[in-house]
């Protein structure tokens, strides 16, 4: 099939003049082809005998393709017949010229660094770090020729001073975490739209079962309200994955496991929620001996940030504080956090009667891209009605 | 007594006169030289450039041609590629379009596409440039255009010494140069050395040093720029104009060096916005001063509309002092 | 017109030159479309299969100092000019041994040795060049001719009549040499010309002009001697319309929707290699011998210069940006 265009690709035989036996010369038209400029007739560059037709009528072939085969002057000597049949040449073309292959350009060199002494930072970085009192001379750069980008700030945020514990003296340094808290809390208050939700939960039955369980026990191994509420967390989680997992580059991944974040304040102001791992596979008081290890290790300073980034939710108690309830701030990338209000003794109705019962507000502050309140309500119901069967946790 | 004559070493002059002195500097020196094009000869020029020279140098070399600017566009071009250095004058820019097709398929495409058998040293004037309210077909800032073009040079003279120099320069240059005088210069007075020369075509000008902001400008709007930058200055902005003198090829060095200086800049360019000059500048600059830059670049641009004839409105599409002061100013924080 | 000046000496040496010359250029016409077809040209290809006499009558009149300007179908023009047909299939290649750097392709062949100011792919886009380089002829006073070649098509463009006016006003000594082939691409004259009669055209502007059988090379040689007389000796144009016919398409994808097969048939009896070489062998100024030599020659000739252009190189992508502008030194 020739080229007969500079944009013609391929071409649809629509005739054959020429029929296996008739002698051609070159100038001779031999077909009809259709394309989609009308209908233009092939002519051939061979003089010879044509040996064998190699596409049939109505065939639409790409251009280079071979239409029949000619046997030209130079194969039909006599005697030569005698001999096996020689592949004739066909109507074939050359393979087409190829230019050689473009090598890439060489990119240009990048242009030279700027000034000594001017760090090259994009202006996305250098606002975000300005929004969290990052210093720039502190940030290594990894974009272009050493320059600072806005992921290398992101990175400096999300880093909890404790991990540079191992470097230093024991002991936290508080400034530093409490900029790290700072950058975080701002970060979720601005990319996170949060819903909030209350309940109240009569939570009667967890203390009678903890007094009479707790009786038999010494003071250091004795259960406490917050594991029980972690654990009915924990498995309220489980059943609604929405609530456990993190919110990263547009979209939500849930948690494999339900790692409760349990926030732990110390004295001076520091804040952090490590992680209680698998928390509604722990026993209460594998649970509880997990709580007592952490606050300790949090006392002096020996979290490690992986603790804190390994929390699929958290909860946040401020009971012992006195406040009714707390309403909390979710901790990027997390999706949700339960608070845990202090115990109250309230008229409640049950079984039609008016009586005294230990009440405690619940609350949730959840991700909006995530759930809605449809779903958080239900969480909340689920952890209210597990923690009305606390031998069951 | 003795009397002296003291030739003037600083003569007071206009645009229009350091043209037509520089085609009379060239016509004398250069006998391949000769001006065509409407109205040249006879007529002395649409805007008076070439009064008198047909007197001083006969109808061949001062030739007034029909109104046919494809003809006499590509006659030039041929013209030069037979060895003369034709000065093409196209009336405005406006006109220049019926030439357009022997400006970009035959001047700018002969060298490159006759493998540099051939070459087309012709230059071609025009003038461009709206503020005289003649309306929309007769108002355009197309250099921005032409700049966009591989093949030949655009000039853009904004200055006396940059009217009476560039002209030599340009038609020594073995290659189509195309200068773009604006309507609106072609009066302005000042002082010119009386033997002011050729200059270079290719760099740009600091025609005001500061260190806060790099104002980047060429032709007509160069003066508005420089009454900006003084009422900037009186507000503790100090504010660096440079005069792009060549609109192709740029010089990426001089603006580059003048933005790495002040951190931002803002472009005024009488061309509309879209596509502009002033976008390839800004497009370079982020290429090659990203890091240095504390503020998004400006451009204060024509309006994108057809030049209307009132003049309020005139005034309101094209850049002013105003705009190129507000746009400074948001460009350094204090909008 | 003095019958030293319009008659040319048809010595069987000169006709056998002729014929030559119009087969040679129909050989590699036909050789570039099996090329083509093979993809070795690409573009656009315009073939002059037919109008062989006019390059072959008039270009030969020319001197080597006078200029020529011809259109995208201007092989023809180039081959009789001198232009190497090594140097001009290179270019079709797109070879850096062609004779633009391979940079123009089928129509864009230069030659500066040769002053083949060009093949040109813009309609009537060589008339304005073509003025200014009379234009500078007539300034230096040079003795130099410029001819111009354009089609029937051109007649319409605006630069037409430009060029036409400016040439007679500023009296320049241009050769106008339409050649007619009565189809601009797909249309036909009568189609796109209230005047027909292209010849007459030049009139309104004042120039001489006159039309000659394009089908005849000795009839065009004899016009264009008469012209180039004409221009040479009053500095002044002349306007030549050459009647002819393109027997293949306008450029290689075109199913000829236009025109009837007929219409093709009939013009192909008035083939001019045909018609010279039948005029010449009942004239006895030909013998067998002689067409076979002359075909042979041609053959070999074509043999070399594709093998010749099949094995030279691509110009180095490195040199892109090269010959833009003038290579300055720094």
């Amino acid at each position: 099939m020739p080229s007969l265009g500079a944009d013609m690709e391929a071409g649809t035989l629509v005739e054959w003049l020429i029929k296996p036996g008739d002698h051609v010369k070159r100038g001779d038209i031999v077909a009809v082809v259709e394309t989609q400029k009308g209908a233009i007739e092939i002519e051939i560059f061979e003089t010879g005998v044509v040996e064998q037709i190699l596409v049939g009528l109505d065939s639409k072939v790409p251009v280079g393709t071979p239409l029949a085969r000619i046997c030209t002057e130079l194969e039909t000597k006599p005697g030569a017949a005698a001999a096996a049949p020689p592949a004739g040449p066909a109507v074939l073309p050359p393979a087409p010229l190829r230019p050689p292959p473009i090598a890439a350009r060489p990119t240009p060199p990048p242009p030279p660094t700027a000034a000594a002494g001017r760090q090259r930072v994009s202006p996305a970085a250098r606002r975000l770090a300005e929004m969290h009192g990052i210093d720039l001379s502190s940030v290594t750069g990894s974009g272009a020729a050493g320059a600072i980008t806005y992921a290398d700030i992101e990175r400096r945020i999300g880093e909890v001073p404790v991990t540079a514990e191992k470097k230093r003296a024991p002991g936290l340094d508080l400034d530093a975490m409490r900029a790290a808290i700072a950058a975080a809390m701002a970060r979720s208050k601005r990319e996170i739209p949060h819903y909030y939700l209350a309940h109240q939960v009569d939570v009667t039955a967890c203390e009678q079962w903890l007094a009479r369980l707790n009786a038999t026990r010494p003071p250091d191994s004795r259960l406490l309200l917050g594991a029980l509420g972690i654990k009915a967390v924990a498995g309220a989680a489980r059943r609604f994955p929405s609530f456990n997992g993190f919110y990263r580059e547009g979209k939500f991944e849930p948690g494999s496991a339900v790692h409760v974040g349990f926030a732990i304040a110390i004295r001076g102001g520091g804040l952090a929620a490590p992680a209680l791992h698998d928390a509604e596979q722990l026993s209460l008081d594998e649970l509880m001996a997990r709580m007592r290890d952490l606050v300790q290790r949090m006392r002096a300073g020996r979290i490690r940030s992986s603790e804190i980034s390994d929390s699929t939710i958290t909860v946040s108690s401020l009971g012992e504080r006195g406040v009714e309830a707390l309403y909390g701030i979710i901790y990027p990338p997390q999706v949700a956090i339960v608070g845990f209000g202090r115990v109250v003794e309230r008229p409640w109705v049950v079984d039609g009667a008016v009586g005294p019962r230990s009440v405690i507000t619940l609350t949730l502050a959840a991700d909006h891209r995530v759930s809605d309140g449809h779903a958080g309500a239900l969480f909340l119901a689920e952890i209210g009605k597990l923690l009305q069967e606390p031998d069951k946790l | 007594m003795l009397q002296q004559t003291v030739r003037p070493a600083i003569v007071e002059t206009t645009f229009r006169e350091a043209v037509r002195e520089a085609i009379r500097d060239a016509l004398r020196r250069d006998d391949r030289v000769f001006l065509m094009g409407e109205d040249v000869g006879r007529y002395g020029g649409c805007y008076a450039v070439s009064k008198g020279l047909l007197a001083e140098f006969g109808p061949d070399r001062i030739r007034d041609t029909p109104l046919s600017e494809s003809g006499f566009t590509g006659a030039g071009i041929g013209a030069a590629m037979a060895g003369m250095r034709p000065i093409v004058e196209l009336m405005t820019v406006n006109f220049s379009l019926l030439a357009l097709d022997q400006i970009l398929n035959t001047a700018a495409t002969v060298r490159h596409m006759s493998g540099n058998q051939f070459g087309a040293p012709v230059v071609i004037r025009m003038a461009t440039g709206a503020g005289r309210q003649l309306a929309a077909q007769h108002s355009h800032s197309l250099e921005g255009w032409y700049a966009h073009i591989p093949g030949i040079k655009v000039l853009a003279p904004a200055t006396l010494e940059d009217a009476r120099g560039m002209l030599w320069t340009a038609l020594q240059d073995p290659d189509p140069v195309l200068i773009f005088e604006n309507v609106m210069l072609y009066n302005m007075t000042g002082k010119l050395a009386a033997d002011a020369g050729a200059v270079n075509i290719d760099k740009a000008a600091i025609r005001r040093p500061g260190s806060g902001i790099s104002l980047i400008t060429y032709g007509g709007s160069l003066w508005k720029t420089l009454e900006a930058a003084a009422q900037l200055a009186n507000e503790n902005i100090d504010a660096e104009v440079i005069d792009l003198r060549s609109l192709r090829p740029l010089d990426d060095a001089a603006i580059m060096a003048s933005v790495k200086k002040t951190r931002r800049a803002v472009i005024v360019d009488e061309g509309w916005r879209s596509g502009s000059l002033a976008a390839e500048i800004c497009a370079r600059i982020v290429e090659q001063a990203f890091f240095d830059l504390d503020a998004p670049i400006g451009r204060v641009c024509s309006e994108e509309v057809p030049i209307p004839y009132p003049r309020h409105l005139e005034d309101a599409a094209i850049p002013q002092v105003p705009r190129i002061v507000a746009a400074a100013k948001a460009a350094v924080g204090r909008a | 017109m003095t019958a030293v000046v319009d008659k040319p000496h048809l010595s069987r040496a000169h006709a056998l030159d002729l014929l030559k010359q119009m087969i040679r250029v129909r050989r590699f016409e036909e050789k570039c479309f099996e090329l083509y077809t093979q993809e070795k040209i690409r573009g656009f290809l315009h073939l002059y299969d037919g109008e062989e006499a006019i390059a072959v009558g008039a270009i030969p009149v020319l001197e080597q100092r006078d200029r020529i300007v011809a259109t995208y179908r201007e092989h023809g023009q180039a081959l009789v000019r001198g232009v190497s047909m090594k140097a001009a299939f290179a270019e079709m290649y797109g070879k850096q041994e062609g004779c633009s750097r391979g940079r123009g392709g089928s129509m864009h062949l230069f030659d500066r040795a040769t002053n083949f100011y060009g093949g040109n792919a813009i309609v009537g886009g060589g008339l304005p060049l073509s003025v200014g380089l009379a234009l500078a002829d007539h300034m230096r006073g040079n003795d130099v001719v410029t001819a111009c070649f354009f089609g029937d098509g051109a007649v319409a463009e605006g630069e037409f009549h430009e060029s036409l006016n400016l040439a007679a006003l500023w009296g320049l000594p241009l050769l106008f040499v339409c050649e007619n082939n009565l189809y601009a691409m797909g249309t036909a004259l009568a189609l796109s010309e209230s005047e027909t009669d292209i010849q007459r055209k030049a009139a309104c502007y004042r120039i001489p002009s006159e039309a000659v059988d394009g089908m005849d090379v000795v009839a065009v040689e004899a016009a264009a001697r008469r012209a180039v007389h004409a221009v040479r000796e009053s500095g002044k144009p002349y306007f030549l319309e050459c009647r002819t016919y393109r027997l293949r398409a306008h450029s290689m994808f075109d199913a000829q929707l236009y025109r009837d097969k007929a219409e093709i048939e009939a013009w192909k009896k008035r083939d001019p290699i045909v018609r010279f070489q039948g005029w010449l062998e009942a004239n006895r100024m030909i013998h067998p011998d002689d067409l076979a030599r002359i075909e042979a020659e041609v053959a070999v000739e074509i043999a070399e210069a594709v093998a010749f252009a099949e094995a030279a190189g691509w110009e180095p992508v490195e040199e892109l940006t090269r010959y833009v502008y003038a290579d300055r030194a720094a």
